[in-house]
């Protein structure tokens, strides 16, 4: 921090609204394709758990390992295979989705009653009916959940990829970093928060809009 | 495999294990500043989830805390902890250890105050009230009733503060910290990949170590007799 800098200079944020644009731009692509590879994979997943529980236990433990491992080393062990690209960011980015989105797919699932998964087996429901027709809206609840927490952490991992060359908003938390200059690291940082808190208001009024019959709870 | 071959070659060099730049210097860095900013993150998270899952107030805010503890990216954590340090504590300690320190700390901070909040809540309200009926105190409940029977919970809870924390101290070698980012760092910017790899790896053990370690004491810690199923958070 410069002496005599104040924290937060107005006239170069108005000066660079174009900038904020095209990186808010940078910023939901990023995110989108993350997690909607991530829910496509994590889908997948989940109706092997549920078709053949022993895969539970290892697929839990590699999506586990996973999330655990810091994202920045993540990234770091992908780049001398995939270098400094969009698909290194979107690997990593991914693998931070699984764990969280075969999680909830799985528990909703499972959560749906007995009685109604055996009242539509009754009524003629072939399996995949009975998936499509009456366990997954049934279990939407808990599995928008998951996707609102991947898309609030897939946004604050956005910011990590500005290190290997992406990052959206995380780009000008970068430049300010190693500017020293506060007024874009507190843009960047403001930005990316804000983001994370508009998807989610958005994927709540998704979730009231797809399951009606839940907005009595 | 070339880049493994100079990964493993890395790791036998000698001189990386001497002077500031050695990995015991870097994995002590590491741990030192995580393991004070989860001992601060506990101190100031614990008591007010155990009072408030005590008397039942003010659940929003310990859901929302953690609700916005998610929202904020660790990157922008640190940097915002830049002007924060620099005025607290002047301008020379606004990069290096200070401004990592207390980043890491308000991301320790949610996991142990909902979990806490969540497992308190969770005691059987009938075990209390017989405890009640016995004549122990609140302070008596809370002690002896609440927090043994909410344990697995809590400890499951700094687990996950411990874990992420150590994982995001890695992004304090941008404000001119040490730790184990540093390698990650530096190897990047010098293009230096086997440097970037081991220090990647390291990291991920680290992380992985940590989580094992709090996996294993809890384990030890919690009685078998209320050993629930964990995963709140």
């Amino acid at each position: 921090m410069t002496e005599g800098e104040p924290l937060i200079r107005w006239d170069w944020i108005a000066s660079h609204l174009d900038e904020f644009a095209f990186r808010l731009g940078e910023h939901v692509e990023l995110t989108v394709i993350a997690v909607g590879v991530g829910f496509v994979i994590a889908f997948a997943l989940s109706l092997l758990i549920l078709r053949a529980p022993r895969t539970e236990g290892p697929i839990t433990a590699v999506t586990g390992t996973m999330y655990t491992i810091p994202s920045l080393a993540l990234f770091a062990l992908l780049i001398p295979y995939t270098g400094l690209t969009v698909v290194t960011a979107e690997i990593g980015l991914v693998s931070y989705t699984l764990l969280i989105l075969v999680r909830n797919i799985v528990r909703g699932i499972r959560g749906v009653p007995a009685d109604v998964r055996e009242a539509a087996v009754g009524m003629g429901y072939a399996p995949r009916e009975v998936l499509w027709r009456i366990e997954l809206p049934l279990a939407l609840a808990v599995i928008i959940a998951g996707v609102r927490l991947a898309t609030i952490s897939t946004i604050g991992l956005v910011t990590v990829t500005s290190l290997i060359g992406q990052g959206g908003f995380g780009f000008l938390i970068l430049i300010g970093i190693q500017r020293f200059f506060t007024t874009e690291l507190i843009a960047g940082a403001v930005l990316s928060v804000a983001l994370a808190i508009l998807a989610d208001a958005l994927l709540v009024l998704l979730q009231r809009r797809l399951t009606p019959w839940a907005r009595a709870a | 495999m070339t880049l493994l071959g100079d990964v493993a070659r890395w790791f036998a060099d000698p001189a990386h294990y001497q002077g500031s730049d050695a990995v015991q210097t870097r994995v002590l860095e590491h741990l030192e500043v995580s393991g004070l900013a989860v001992l601060v993150g506990v101190l100031l998270a614990l008591p007010v989830g155990l009072y408030l899952g005590h008397t039942g107030r003010f659940g929003f805010i310990a859901v929302n805390v953690a609700n916005v503890g998610r929202a904020i990216p660790s990157l922008a954590a640190i940097a915002l902890a830049i002007p924060i340090a620099g005025t607290l504590l002047g301008a020379a300690n606004g990069l290096g250890f200070w401004p990592t320190f207390l980043a890491l700390i308000p991301l320790a901070i949610p996991p142990v105050l909902t979990n806490a909040y969540v497992a308190v809540r969770g005691v059987d309200g009938d075990v209390t009230e017989a405890a009640r009926g016995m004549g122990l105190g609140e302070a008596g409940i809370l002690r002896r009733i609440e927090l043994p029977l909410a344990l697995p919970l809590i400890l499951a809870g700094i687990r996950t503060a411990a874990v992420n924390v150590v994982a995001t101290a890695t992004l304090g070698a941008l404000v001119a910290f040490g730790g184990l980012g540093r390698y990650i760092v530096d190897g990047l910017a010098l293009q230096e990949y086997d440097r970037l790899f081991a220090g990647a790896l390291l990291v991920a053990l680290l992380a992985i170590a940590v989580e094992v370690a709090f996996g294993t004491f809890e384990r030890a810690a919690v009685s078998p007799g209320i050993r629930v199923q964990q995963g709140a958070l």
